[in-house]
């Protein structure tokens, strides 16, 4: 069993209205920033799970997903595996 | 007829569909616990408003698979009674029991006020007591109502004339101002494929009595009463 980082992007789905990012939008040209298409907002949830493979792991963490991390009407979701990470060195 | 009122952590309009059942006399409401796993023999379901579970993750998500929620969808299936209200609501979709989900109020504010829905269907056991096309005033209290499927789920849910109520101005038009939330069609409520769940954002809970500024969410409970070959 190998422990995997994975990192899950939760996204709504293009074309949706996003109120959330078009506040955010909003608060960002207010503050002068430029040039600004577009904001969208999601949710990024790490989850440390011991597999027996990366992709047994990625399976599960898209099982997870369709069952409760997204609602499969309005989102979409992204799974990444991060590398090991030392995040005391990272932040420095 | 006995009704059960769930609670999740975090449900807050739980008393007040209890208190509002009450006012009835055919009701007998009781509480169950979010962790029950079996509703005891029933004839009605009621899924109130709040944020249960702190609405973490999305309103509904964790609440869908609560240990009660697998009695609640047999219940369901079987076609038991069941009205989600607000949370409820998000509750039902998220558990797949009513199609569509609820998407944060486009105009981005949480919106709490009276709004005006207009009955559009008297076919479900829980409108039989109100005129089509009646304009009813209650409240709304939510962040996240505006209710959203895609272009097949929304025609079907207009052909088999399984929207309950629409935002409307006073007078029952449509109208942008009158939809509080950007809900698709103006939805405010919904039956499923059975028509014996409702989910629904308006708080008729909190318009049964004078005292609380509108009477109009009466009918609601007084159609829960009548039989099958009613609707």
């Amino acid at each position: 069993m190998t422990s995997f980082h994975l990192e899950i992007r939760v996204k709504p789905r293009p074309g949706l209205l996003d109120p959330e990012g078009k506040a955010v939008h909003h608060a960002l040209e207010s503050l002068g920033f430029p040039g600004i298409s577009e904001v969208r907002v999601g949710k990024v949830i790490d989850v440390d799970v011991k597999a027996e493979s990366q992709s047994i792991a990625i399976d599960r963490a898209s099982e997870m997903c369709r069952k409760l991390l997204a609602n499969p009407v309005t989102e979409d979701f992204q799974v990444t595996v991060l590398p090991e990470l030392d995040l005391s060195t990272e932040i420095a | 007829m006995k009704v059960a009122v769930i609670t999740f952590p975090g449900s807050n309009c739980d008393y007040d569909c209890y208190k509002a059942l009450q006012l009835f006399p055919e009701f007998e409401p009781s509480f169950i616990w979010h962790r029950e796993q079996d509703l005891g023999k029933v004839d009605a379901v009621f899924l109130p408003g709040g944020f249960a579970h702190g609405d973490y993750l999305r309103a509904g998500a964790i609440a869908q698979f609560s240990p009660v929620m697998p009695a609640v969808g047999t219940f369901a299936r079987e076609g038991g009674i069941v009205a989600g209200i607000c949370n409820g609501f998000q509750v039902l979709c998220e558990s797949g029991l009513l199609p569509g989900a609820l998407l944060r109020n486009d105009t981005l504010r949480f919106r709490s006020h009276d709004v005006y829905i207009r009955v559009e269907t008297v076919g479900t056991p829980f409108t039989t007591e109100y005129e089509k096309g009646q304009v009813l005033r209650m409240p709304i209290a939510h962040g996240e109502g505006g209710y959203y499927a895609d272009a097949k789920t929304l025609a079907e849910l207009e052909d088999e004339d399984r929207i309950a109520f629409r935002y409307v101005t006073p007078e029952g038009n449509l109208s942008r101002e009158a939809n509080p939330n950007g809900s698709a069609h103006a939805i405010a409520g919904i039956v499923n494929h059975g028509r014996n769940v409702l989910g629904m954002m308006p708080h008729p809970e909190r318009a049964v009595e004078i005292l609380l500024g509108s009477t109009d969410g009466r009918g609601i409970f007084e159609s829960m009463t009548t039989t099958p070959e009613e609707w």
